[in-house]
């Protein structure tokens, strides 16, 4: 729309651009500016943010054309660098067999229109406490790559994951990369939400690893980050106590979508289903 | 490294719809109002400009992207295409837009040419789409007026058409 003095109307705040063609280009810049600085990748988050101005940082540094980052390789891990998008990993044609909760869970972020630019790195490092990436990080016991100018550091998904929308990265840290385990021999994997409809924000989602020793169960949506609990093969009453003793601790608040008891009902039913299925 | 300072005026070129073109913009300005105001392309469609609605649905290399949740600078020397870009060869309307017209696909027109968009991308990755992966697809548009029913078939019917092409 024209603005009202005949210039244009803009919505972001004022800021500078800085492509960067190198990751050490990024963590120069990283140093210079820490706090006023936002890495921008695919923008799926941020520009809303911006756009709204939620957030007003002083430079954006785009690193979605710096030579690497955009590989996806497995070793021993799924390794995705900064600049895949979810759309490249969901693509991907041995996903299935090395991630199947990736598989599962990639379809329900946001739509297809938003997958094709938004990034895995960039969902993991805005840490929304219902986004699925962060919560199957999480459940998988993943990790997150982090660089500075000063060197790599290697966190845990639960180090990482520090808040809502808050993480263990520094102001002078790029999250390079993050590795997803691959799954292992006799592990089943599975993913559940409900959300009001497809690609909205998840009520409650829920990633599971169940292998023959033990359940690994992981809530997103209810607390402030992802939640993790480690069991024996519970089945029967028992599953159902632990389940429930999951619900009670788990920080769940009364918003527009959803009560907090509704919350609670939604771990204990969805993660009954889940689990029945894995275990059967 | 490219810097573009705040407040000033940089020039962004790229491919739309197959030619080239250039502008000038401060480096806050969105794809959205960059096509708009800036190159006269006003096909594309601002609705909420926060990613929601899909209005603004373009193509930046062949995939899918929200024009409210771009900034004109990520696009420099990219390949955007827009619902201008759309047509059969000879001026007319192509086979998505003609199915679009026979079921009834849109009634304000708002929302169309960001469909219209995703539906290219959609039809290239998927193309032979059931129902719900239509339907899902849609789930990324908001159209107020035609109940999406009329959009499903005039994609399906497309597909269908399309595969039969390639197969002749």
């Amino acid at each position: 729309m024209d603005g009202a003095d005949g210039g244009w109307c803009v919505k972001p705040p004022v800021f500078d651009y800085l492509r960067v063609d190198t990751v050490d280009e990024a963590v120069e810049l990283l140093a210079k500016y820490g706090e006023d600085a936002r890495v921008l990748a695919g923008g799926q988050s941020l520009l809303p943010m911006l756009n709204m101005r939620l957030a007003q940082p002083r430079v954006l540094i785009d690193i979605t054309r710096c030579a690497g980052l955009d590989r996806i390789s497995a070793g021993g891990a799924l390794e995705v660098g900064a600049a895949v998008t979810q759309a490249a990993l969901e693509r991907r044609g041995t996903l299935q067999a090395e991630s199947p909760l990736l598989a599962r869970a990639l379809p329900h972020i946001s739509h297809f229109q938003v997958r094709s630019r938004g990034t895995v790195c960039g969902s993991i490092a805005h840490a929304e406490p219902s986004a699925e990436l962060p919560l199957v990080l999480a459940a998988l016991n993943g990790s997150v790559s982090l660089r500075s100018r000063k060197g790599r550091r290697e966190l845990g998904a639960g180090a990482f994951f520090t808040g809502m929308l808050a993480t263990a990265r520094r102001a002078d840290e790029l999250v390079e990369a993050v590795r997803f385990p691959l799954a292992g021999q006799g592990e089943r994997q599975g993913f559940s939400e409900f959300s009001l409809r497809h690609g909205d924000f998840a009520v409650v989602a829920l990633a599971a690893s169940v292998t023959p020793a033990r359940i690994r169960l992981a809530v997103g949506g209810v607390d402030d980050r992802p939640r993790v609990v480690e069991w024996p093969r519970l089945s029967g009453s028992a599953l159902d106590d632990g389940l429930n003793e999951l619900a009670w601790s788990l920080d769940a608040r009364n918003d527009p979508h959803a009560s907090a008891r509704q919350r609670r009902q939604l771990v204990r039913r969805l993660g009954r289903e889940l689990i029945g299925v894995l275990c059967a | 490294m490219k810097r573009y300072v705040a407040g000033e005026k940089h020039a962004v070129a790229f491919t739309l719809n197959g030619r080239e073109r250039q502008g000038w913009c401060e480096p806050r300005m969105l794809l959205s109002d960059f096509l708009r105001q800036q190159l006269g392309a006003t096909g594309t469609h601002v609705g909420c400009e926060h990613g929601v609605c899909g209005a603004c649905t373009v193509l930046i290399n062949d995939e899918p992207a929200r024009a409210c949740l771009t900034l004109a600078v990520q696009a420099e020397g990219a390949r955007v295409d827009t619902v201008e870009g759309l047509h059969d060869g000879a001026g007319g309307l192509n086979d998505l837009q003609q199915a679009f017209r026979r079921h009834h696909a849109l009634q304000c027109g708002f929302c169309t040419s960001g469909i219209l968009m995703s539906c290219e991308a959609f039809l290239r990755h998927t193309p032979c789409p059931d129902e719900k992966q239509v339907r899902e697809m849609l789930s990324g548009h908001l159209c107020r007026c035609t109940g999406y029913a009329g959009i499903v078939k005039a994609i399906l019917e497309v597909a269908a058409s399309r595969r039969e092409a390639s197969h002749a």
